[in-house]
């Protein structure tokens, strides 16, 4: 598994345009991804379960990938997170 | 000629004939139902045909705008499978078309964001509605969109964001909605082009086609105007525009006087929706959010969640800029019947604001704790209304320290926000030089302590001929706040009608007031008065604020 967490920067927290792009990327790896804060993860390919984390600057990401090319998505999921968010 | 208020949600100033979006009656349970494998692939061409509408939508509009931005999330949602597959769901119970069935799945998840705690993503049941409704249509085989070919005030009860998004903005003149919010992409996207627009206008049905005067700078309209107003409401637009034009090229510029005096012009906002409003005019900060929004029209009392989630919300958005957020000011003209006040005879002089939360102190700690956890997230100030006493901010400040220690124990993320009062009282005003030595700024409700001051009901439209904004008494002591307040090395504010007061921005530029909000459309006039201002600042505090 590859596990990586991302500090959200962006004053308007995760919306509707970066949350629909977030989860396409992650749709594009076969890995299965869980995301969210410890307390609440959620299918990193349901995009409405994605915002309905309510997810705001200074609240911590975590993003777990699981499968064959885990490693490849878990990179460019960072890369999108530090280009956008 | 019929005239009328509304709200405004965008300023500006049109003129036009109406084109008017009437709500369409789906009528899709009169459809047929067909088996089941024959509704899921309804379903299926359904959502195809609705995505390639929004994918045409978009061609129009260019990649960048905020038109796109909306759309290309409904695209998105249409191949959602978190909204297909409870619709499918319910297709394979059979007894149900394809359209009432994406309707119903439409309805569940939007009812599933109005649940939620953040305001940003409350608004985005909306969305889950427009998308159902289109791919419904789709499946009905009605076309939805309508738009004007020709340069229209735009009058619905209310718009789907996919229906702004698609108008070409040559052909919106203005937007004009019975119901909407102020937070809806209508409302949004109509401040986004510049559009002048007002919403909860109570305007008769059936009148497209005649001749509308919108004036959205005084929040009211003309319907057929007579050729007298159609001359004045032209003056009018023309120098809006111009005057308009003007104060934008202020935006990014700090609000120094040519004496040194250095202010800042904050916003007063009454909802956590009314902050893009505010920072499209270049707020420097918000003075004074009222919380009320969260108490009134409200079944029972708002959560400590809600109103973290409310107030980080607001915070983050400014990006660093301070957010000054006001404690619960109910009583009086604000009413909240789940508090369960008794009736009084003098409710301006009753048990309002600060004095029911010192009351009941239970209630007053969940806003506390939130606002506390909320200042772990931004730059975040507490500021206490009704204030006559200063045993009243002692006991307010030994509140706010048992909620800081609670949260601390539960371990919990939050920050001691900078502490201040509000001047509204003559009390306060009278007691400032101690009040200074309890709290870190002081802001100045200059509406209330008129009222106090001059023994002037606000409410009452018969006093009108006695209301003098400069009287006397109200700027002594003004003076007065500012000289104890500077003098204990504190800053002060004045965030009432009086902020915004064009002709007494010199006199508070003298007075050494470090700080005006005011509401969002006024923010880019204030500045250009304190820019060309000849004034001379005679009790300047000498160092920044330090917000």
């Amino acid at each position: 598994m590859q596990e990586i967490t991302y500090k959200i920067t962006d004053p308007r927290g995760i919306h509707a345009r970066p949350a629909g792009q977030l989860v396409k990327l992650i749709k594009e790896y076969a890995a299965d991804c869980q995301l969210g804060c410890p307390e609440k993860m959620v299918d990193g390919k349901h995009l409405l379960s994605v915002m309905k984390l309510s997810l705001q600057q200074g609240d911590s990401l975590v993003l777990q990938f699981a499968g064959a090319d885990e490693k490849e998505a878990a990179d460019a999921a960072l890369q999108f997170l530090q280009e956008n968010l | 000629m019929q005239q009328g208020k509304a709200k405004i949600a965008g300023n500006g100033i049109a003129i036009g004939p109406v084109f008017e979006i009437k709500t369409q009656d789906l009528k899709v349970s009169d459809l047929a139902i067909l088996s089941i494998e024959d509704e899921l692939t309804r379903l299926q061409a359904g959502s195809e045909d609705a995505l390639e509408q929004i994918k045409a939508l978009i061609d129009e509009q260019g990649s960048d705008s905020a038109a796109a931005e909306i759309l290309e999330f409904h695209a998105m949602l249409c191949q959602e499978d978190e909204l297909l597959d409870p619709a499918r769901e319910l297709i394979k119970q059979g007894g149900i078309n394809a359209a009432v069935a994406i309707l119903q799945a439409g309805k569940a998840q939007a009812d599933e964001f109005k649940a939620l705690d953040d305001p940003y993503m409350q608004a985005r049941a909306a969305d889950m509605l427009d998308v159902s409704q289109r791919i419904a249509s789709c499946i009905a085989g009605v076309k939805l969109q309508t738009k004007p070919s020709v340069r229209s005030v735009i009058v619905a009860d209310d718009l789907t964001p996919s229906q702004t998004a698609a108008f070409a903005r040559e052909h919106v003149a203005a937007i004009v909605l019975r119901q909407g919010t102020l937070n809806s992409h209508a409302a949004i996207l109509a401040r986004n082009m510049g559009v002048p627009s007002l919403i909860e206008a109570s305007l008769p049905l059936n009148i497209d086609g005649k001749i509308m005067a919108v004036d959205a700078t005084a929040g009211c309209y003309y319907l057929e105007p007579d050729e007298p107003t159609i001359v004045k409401m032209q003056q009018a637009k023309d120098d809006w525009d111009k005057e308009q034009l003007k104060l934008f090229a202020l935006r990014g510029k700090a609000s120094i006087a040519p004496c040194g005096h250095k202010m800042l012009v904050c916003a007063n906002i009454g909802s956590p929706d009314e902050i893009e409003f505010a920072l499209d005019n270049d707020c420097e900060g918000v003075g004074l959010m009222r919380s009320e929004f969260l108490y009134i029209g409200h079944e029972t009392y708002p959560t400590e969640e809600e109103q973290y989630q409310a107030y980080a919300r607001v915070a983050t958005t400014l990006n660093g800029r301070p957010l000054v957020i006001r404690t619960l000011d109910i009583g009086a003209d604000k009413k909240c019947p789940y508090f369960e006040l008794p009736a009084e005879e003098n409710p301006a002089l009753g048990l309002r604001a600060l004095r029911i939360c010192l009351t009941r102190p239970e209630l007053f700690k969940v806003q506390l704790r939130a606002i506390c956890r909320a200042a772990a997230r931004g730059n975040i100030l507490l500021m206490l209304p009704m204030v006559t006493a200063v045993s009243e901010v002692q006991k307010a400040k030994a509140l706010l320290e048992e909620s800081l220690r609670e949260l601390i124990r539960e371990g919990k993320a939050c920050t001691r926000p900078q502490l201040g009062i509000m001047i509204e009282t003559p009390a306060a005003a009278v007691l400032s030089a101690q009040l200074a030595r309890e709290v870190e700024f002081f802001s100045i409700g200059t509406n209330d302590l008129m009222q106090y001051t001059c023994a002037l009901d606000r409410q009452n439209s018969s006093l009108a001929p006695f209301y003098d904004p400069h009287h006397p008494a109200l700027l002594e002591l003004i003076k007065l706040t500012a000289r104890n307040a500077h003098a204990a090395g504190i800053w002060v504010g004045i965030c009432g009608e009086a902020a915004a007061d064009l002709s007494l921005t010199n006199t508070f530029i003298e007075y050494g007031i470090d700080e005006l909000s005011v509401s969002p459309s006024r923010i880019l006039p204030v500045r250009a008065q304190i820019l060309s201002s000849d004034a001379e600042c005679s009790n300047r505090r000498g160092s920044e604020i330090l917000f």
